[in-house]
């Protein structure tokens, strides 16, 4: 198989789950000052799958969700890629806005740039647990939104990894609230080479 | 009783009359649905880039357009569709972000969806539909009763094909 992702060593999952492991702490962090709730976060599942699979993390490929898209600049170009249900993306809007829980059943202009805003919080959160780790200096986009199928969405990154091979290396983290209002899933996809570049960084390139 | 088939992403699927074949939510991949409307035999292709000559990895062929619609037609043909009646029905080809300076990378619905065009006209076979860009996604079934490829979406409505 030329898949990259096939080879790695258990070393080096290991060593790319616990990045996850203190990207996603760092991001559900920030989520938690956000919106002033406590956060608990799952401990990072590392998981290689054929690309048609990666929908059914998130229920489905016709699931309706929120996506927050966003690219990193720097020695490691990747993606990244944060999806909420849309139940979680409504109730995070209404918390942000300081509205009654169940307001909101459609985005007006002002909902998406607060849900951008979350994704960039997030993100930045993420990338600064991976650039201190990793001494590569790595940068976010400005984010992207979009309210669609979960299948047409992750396509977006999916068809990337395409160009590399079948499989799909997902580092998925899921966050809740207390009560349960809110559920994300925080994917990032390095470019083609990225991921050498990033398991150089961390010393587990062999 | 008439069967759902349901094709993946990077997978196709043939069938006959009285089947459908189903392919959820297509972002800026394109359903290729093909269809001989006398023998009532059909495919449907989820196709996720445009060329296999230009990936590092080419080990599925139904993952590209090049790829994988000489082999569903052969299907389709071993099925007993006939060539020269076969008419194709296309659609997805989103681009579901908007950047303000899309780079390649973000235009691959384009790239797909004319890719697609292209193919099909050097096989000879005649688009009859063509419901392709945009910025939302679509769930695609093409019932092989009627050759009527249905697209869905979520803010678009639905249509027929």
């Amino acid at each position: 198989m030329s898949d990259e992702i096939l080879n790695l060593s258990s070393i080096q999952l290991d060593a790319l789950k616990e990045i996850g492991n203190v990207g996603a702490g760092n991001s559900a962090t920030a989520l938690s000052q956000l919106i002033n709730r406590k956060i608990d976060m799952t401990v990072p599942q590392i998981a290689i799958m054929p690309l048609g699979d990666v929908p059914d993390v998130v229920g489905g490929p016709d699931v309706m969700v929120a996506g927050v898209y966003l690219r990193v600049f720097g020695p490691a170009p990747s993606s990244i890629l944060f999806l909420l249900p849309r139940d979680s993306a409504f109730y995070l809007v209404d918390m942000l806005m300081g509205r009654e829980q169940g307001h909101t059943t459609t985005l007006d202009s002002m909902d998406e740039s607060a849900l951008m805003e979350i994704g960039n919080i997030l993100a930045g959160a993420y990338l600064n647990a991976l650039s201190h780790f990793t001494k590569l200096t790595l940068l976010p986009s400005i984010p992207a939104l979009a309210m669609d199928m979960a299948g047409a969405i992750l396509s977006v990154i999916l068809i990337q990894l395409g160009e590399m091979g079948d499989h799909a290396l997902v580092i998925e983290t899921e966050f809740t609230t207390e009560n349960d209002g809110v559920k994300g899933h925080f994917f990032l996809i390095p470019d083609p080479g990225s991921l050498g570049t990033i398991l150089s960084a961390i010393g587990v390139k062999e | 009783m008439s069967e759902l088939i349901k094709v993946g992403m990077a997978d196709y699927k043939i069938g006959r009359n009285p089947d459908s074949l189903i392919s959820y939510g297509l972002g800026s991949c394109v359903g290729i649905a093909l269809f001989d409307s006398i023998n009532k035999i059909g495919g449907l292709a989820h196709i996720m880039l445009p060329d296999s000559t230009q990936a590092r990895s080419a080990e599925n062929p139904a993952k590209f357009a090049n790829t994988a619609l000489p082999l569903m037609l052969d299907d389709m043909i071993k099925m007993g569709a006939v060539k020269s009646r076969i008419t194709a029905k296309i659609a997805g080809g989103s681009q579901m972000f908007t950047f303000a300076n899309a780079t390649d990378v973000m235009r691959v619905g384009e790239r797909n969806s004319e890719a697609v065009r292209t193919l099909l006209k050097n096989m000879d076979i005649k688009v009859i539909a063509d419901d392709t860009g945009g910025n939302y996604g679509r769930t695609v079934e093409l019932k092989l009763d009627t050759g009527i490829y249905r697209v869905k979406t979520i803010a678009k409505g639905e249509k027929e094909l």
